[in-house]
């Protein structure tokens, strides 16, 4: 039985252990180093990523969560794509973990004003799933290196990626209760796993 | 699909989560507040505490500081209107703030209703200090409800009455039938729809964060721990002898609030906190708290 930790530094951690809950996938928080001992998957949520980079310094997760990485799978959301990047735009303030080759602009969209919902296109195993994605000052990636796989885009920019075992979202799965990016990289006996999948496909 | 629908400003909220809130009066103090890890700010022009102290009448800051603030940080900028000064709401909206802060620190524009909220298209946070005032706020369109507290008081008692009372309103609804809640709802003056939400869900249906009075690390870490989500954190930082170090160790004290061991070490070489106020100081019609319908 698989347990993925959720890190609680900042944010909105609490909704991703509800979309555990409905898989049936084991979750605890993650606020410490040696809270990552013993889990197998990280998902770093939705917040501020300011908060996040300060934290992660001074509770000393840096370091281990990078080597965390090379072993396990890490999904970010929103704040959490940020921090996943390797460059971010125009940023000197949050320090990024490069575990995606992907450069970012941080609150590409604008303010909460310009925040919104719009539709995507998952296609998984050629099943095409139509989604409703949430974007709250949402970062968008502006540049991937070539082994980062493009799931999604919306207006034109790649919204959710892949590389190696990590995902990276620009919206927020589990503001609207969807649970399928969760399974794709935690639950290994899943079809939509992303080691059992035939083919992914930009749509 | 409707463009921000109310999900969309109750996502705001959601990420604001696990986090602390903080009160500055320019931007010299955002930079600061930011560089503390606080995960949004609320621009005003005088703190509570000089409110109390200066008296006269409180309004909705200048736009023009409101803007240096949104320009020297990336965080989400709150700003506060009047209760009931729609007009006042609207130039925030236009300055495309993150959150607008309906709020009983400022002197009231209107001494019956509050803005009705679903107007626009900025989020909306309101104080309560009790269910009934809590729904019918989101009744009117909050995406987010705090405790009111008693601002710029560093006095937490008040903080711990309202989100106490919160709780235990929304533990008791729980326990009661349809015919009693339609009771409730009379008695608390609060919609009957959202009442049975509540009963039916055992929370709020938003965020819940507490505000008014918090001045020290274990303050933080006690609101969290009677059920808030988040801490806004007014005068106690800017009023406090080093506000960069207070304001990193309640952050630090917020994301450990139940590791006391954590707390402790947020706690230690602090300066002096704010000086603040027994409620016996502070007569019943200067109460910040009893604003609001």
């Amino acid at each position: 039985m698989i347990e993925v930790g959720v890190l609680e530094l900042q944010g909105n951690y609490a909704l991703h252990h509800n979309i555990f809950s409905d898989l049936g996938i084991r979750s605890k928080g993650v606020k410490l180093p040696k809270h990552l001992d013993g889990v197998d998957g990280l998902v770093i949520p939705g917040g501020e990523s300011t908060t996040m980079s300060l934290l992660l310094d001074t509770f000393k997760l840096r370091e281990p969560i990078k080597d965390f990485a090379k072993e396990n799978s890490i999904m970010g959301t929103c704040a959490g794509l940020i921090m996943m990047a390797k460059k971010i735009e125009h940023e000197t303030k949050v320090v990024p973990l490069n575990i995606l080759d992907i450069m970012v602009n941080r609150n590409a969209y604008g303010r909460q004003i310009m925040s919104k919902k719009m539709s995507i296109n998952l296609k998984l195993n050629n099943e095409l799933m139509p989604l409703n994605s949430t974007l709250i000052r949402a970062p968008k990636i502006i540049d991937y290196g070539k082994d980062v796989m493009v799931l999604t885009m919306l207006e034109n920019s790649p919204a959710a990626v892949m590389q190696n075992m990590h995902l990276g979202l620009s919206f927020h799965p589990e503001l609207d209760g969807i649970s399928i990016f969760h399974e794709l990289l935690f639950n290994p006996s899943s079809k939509y796993y992303w080691n059992n999948l035939n083919k992914v496909d930009a749509a | 699909m409707s463009n921000n629908p109310f999900d969309v400003k109750i996502g705001l909220a959601e990420m604001l989560k696990g986090g602390v809130i903080m009160d500055v009066t320019n931007h010299e103090q955002a930079k600061i507040a930011e560089d503390a890890g606080a995960c949004a700010v609320m621009a005003l022009e005088r703190i509570p505490s000089d409110i109390r102290k200066d008296g006269g009448i409180s309004r909705m800051s200048d736009p023009e500081m409101i803007k240096e603030i949104q320009r020297s940080v990336s965080i989400p900028v709150m700003a506060k209107c009047r209760i009931g000064h729609f007009a006042e709401a609207q130039v925030l909206e236009a300055l495309e703030i993150d959150f607008i802060d309906e709020s009983e620190v400022l002197t009231p524009a209107d001494e019956h209703n509050h803005v009705w909220k679903h107007d626009f298209k900025v989020p909306f946070v309101c104080g309560c200090r009790n269910l009934g005032e809590a729904l019918r706020r989101i009744a009117e369109g909050a995406a987010l409800i705090r405790t009111k507290g008693e601002a710029g008081s560093g006095n937490i008692v008040e903080a711990v009455r309202h989100m106490r009372t919160v709780m235990n309103d929304i533990k008791k609804i729980t326990t009661l039938n349809r015919e009693q809640l339609v009771a409730e709802s009379k008695n608390m003056g609060a919609p009957l729809d959202l009442v049975i939400k509540v009963s039916e869900n055992g929370k709020l249906p938003v965020p819940n964060f507490a505000a008014g009075g918090i001045a020290t690390p274990a303050d933080a870490s006690l609101m969290m721990q009677l059920g808030a989500e988040t801490v806004f954190v007014g005068s106690g930082i800017f009023k406090s002898e080093d506000p960069a170090a207070r304001a990193k160790a309640v952050v630090e004290a917020t994301t450990h609030y139940k590791d006391s061991d954590k707390v402790l070490k947020a706690s230690i070489g602090l300066k002096s906190a704010m000086k603040g106020l027994d409620m016996s100081e502070i007569p019943d019609s200067e109460r910040l708290q009893e604003r609001g319908w």
